[in-house]
């Protein structure tokens, strides 16, 4: 029971979450639901793409957005690593730290 | 100095970014010092300096994710991360996350989102600032008694112990993890953890500010595991949070990676940092923060409340949290930049004793 408990926690949540993410998709309370637009006639170049990508759905300016943001955090991070690791630091050990 | 300020894309309005980088630097920082998103900082942060309040949580949320990633990936070099009740924790966190992002929903259709986030706000750091000092004396009392009777306090020794009745709850299944060292009921973290996510989507934090103290005192891990696994809690939640935000359309991107920016040195240095600064000190320091940044939440209640004092109140508000976060940063990096002086000095003599040796 133990070892699957984990994994039948899994599918319950999914089988929770997916009616909210299919309603949020356009199944209800459409009426009520507010719709911000992007101005994109004050920009040029990227930002009025970006813009436009806002304005016509949000599902692509979403999978965007979550997949640059982890890329763009390991890339910082890893560059920040290399940083740290010229400043002479262990960065593999540490005294335990007290309560 | 027009060139200080720029229009995001999406949100439409003018915003200083050096003081999104700023932000992000110094929530990094103490992010990474204590084990959090530091995102109750940032939201009040980004709405002071010009977001609607939506999107604040949004951009907040997304930035998070990125940077608890980066805290995550070094904390876990360290062996700080129990990934067992991090996964079991995930799932309490996100169905929490969802109630709480769809009530923020509701209640910026309802024309309450201001007010109804300020005050929880407030409610939910004057108990984790009560929790933090109880904590705190109950500890300093124990440690006089052990003086009392000749002995020394346990270095682990807590001031909270709520852990030790809530070990006994035997609803099954009951969990061993080990990295953590404990033994509950798997209903225990999950509730916990959904209701730091409910927490977390409705302020539009990653539950760090409630789960590391739920964690120590509730779930009774030590403070070091405790401050990885919230961090890579708070990484999940942050990138659920980032999906579900961005899907409702109140992300911005662009202000979110030049924080991101700013934070992943943040990040680093914080995490580091805690190599060198150790014990309660760290604590009151955070119980600090904590009264710091409600103090500013309570300026913006009140321009609410006096709209003819709101310029007074809205710069107090200000001065205090980028204060706050200015001085809390300040105080880490000096730590960390003394704790790399002392290492590399001792590693220098080491070198040079084992060259004498040879």
């Amino acid at each position: 029971m133990t070892k699957y408990f984990p994994r039948l926690l899994g599918l319950i949540t999914v089988l929770l979450l997916l009616p909210t993410q299919l309603f949020a998709a356009g199944g209800a309370d459409l009426p009520d639901l507010m719709v911000l637009v992007a101005d994109t006639r004050k920009f040029k170049g990227w930002e009025a793409w970006w813009g436009n990508i806002y304005n016509e759905g949000h599902l692509a300016f979403a999978l965007i957005t979550t997949l640059i943001i982890p890329v763009a955090g390991v890339i910082l991070g890893l560059l920040a690593d290399v940083v740290m690791s010229r400043l002479g630091i262990d960065l593999k050990n540490r005294a335990l730290a007290e309560h | 100095m027009d060139w200080l300020h720029t229009l995001m894309p999406i949100a439409g309005v003018p915003i200083f970014w050096p003081g999104l980088i700023i932000l992000g630097f110094g929530v990094g920082i103490i992010g990474g010092f204590f084990g959090m998103g530091g995102a109750w900082m940032v939201t009040p942060g980004l709405n002071i300096l010009g977001f609607p309040m939506a999107f604040a949580i949004g951009t907040d949320v997304a930035h998070m994710a990125g940077k608890s990633l980066i805290s995550t990936m070094r904390h876990s070099k360290f062996g700080n991360v129990d990934y067992r009740l991090g996964f079991i924790m995930v799932f309490g966190t996100i169905g929490g996350f969802e109630v709480g992002a769809q009530m923020i929903m509701w209640l910026e259709r309802i024309g309450q989102i201001n007010i109804v986030v300020r005050w929880l706000y407030v409610a939910l750091l004057t108990l984790i600032a009560w929790m933090v000092f109880t904590d705190v004396a109950k500890r300093k009392r124990k440690e006089r008694e052990a003086l009392a009777t000749g002995q020394k306090l346990d270095a682990l020794a807590t001031g909270l112990e709520w852990h030790k009745r809530l070990h006994k709850i035997n609803i099954p299944p009951m969990i061993n993890f080990k990295v953590s060292g404990i033994r509950c009921s798997a209903w225990l973290p999950i509730s916990i953890s959904f209701l730091t996510g409910w927490l977390a989507g409705i302020l539009g934090i990653g539950g760090g500010l409630v789960r590391m103290p739920a964690l120590i005192y509730l779930l009774g891990i030590p403070t070091h595991i405790a401050v990885g696994t919230d961090l890579f809690e708070v990484a999940i939640s942050g990138l659920y949070g980032a999906a579900t935000y961005s899907y409702k359309g109140r992300v911005e991107l662009f202000a979110a990676l030049v924080m991101l920016c700013g934070a992943a040195v943040g990040a680093q240095i914080g995490t580091v940092a805690t190599k060198y600064v150790k014990g309660y000190g760290i604590r009151i320091f955070f119980g600090l923060a904590v009264v710091g940044c409600e103090l500013s939440i309570i300026m913006k209640l009140l321009s609410g409340i006096f709209p003819n004092v709101k310029q007074i109140t809205d710069s107090a508000a200000t001065v205090i949290v980028l204060g706050a976060v200015s001085a809390i940063s300040l105080y880490i990096l000096i730590a960390f930049l003394k704790g790399v002086r002392e290492e590399r000095a001792q590693r220098r003599s080491q070198k040079v004793s084992s060259a004498h040796a040879d």
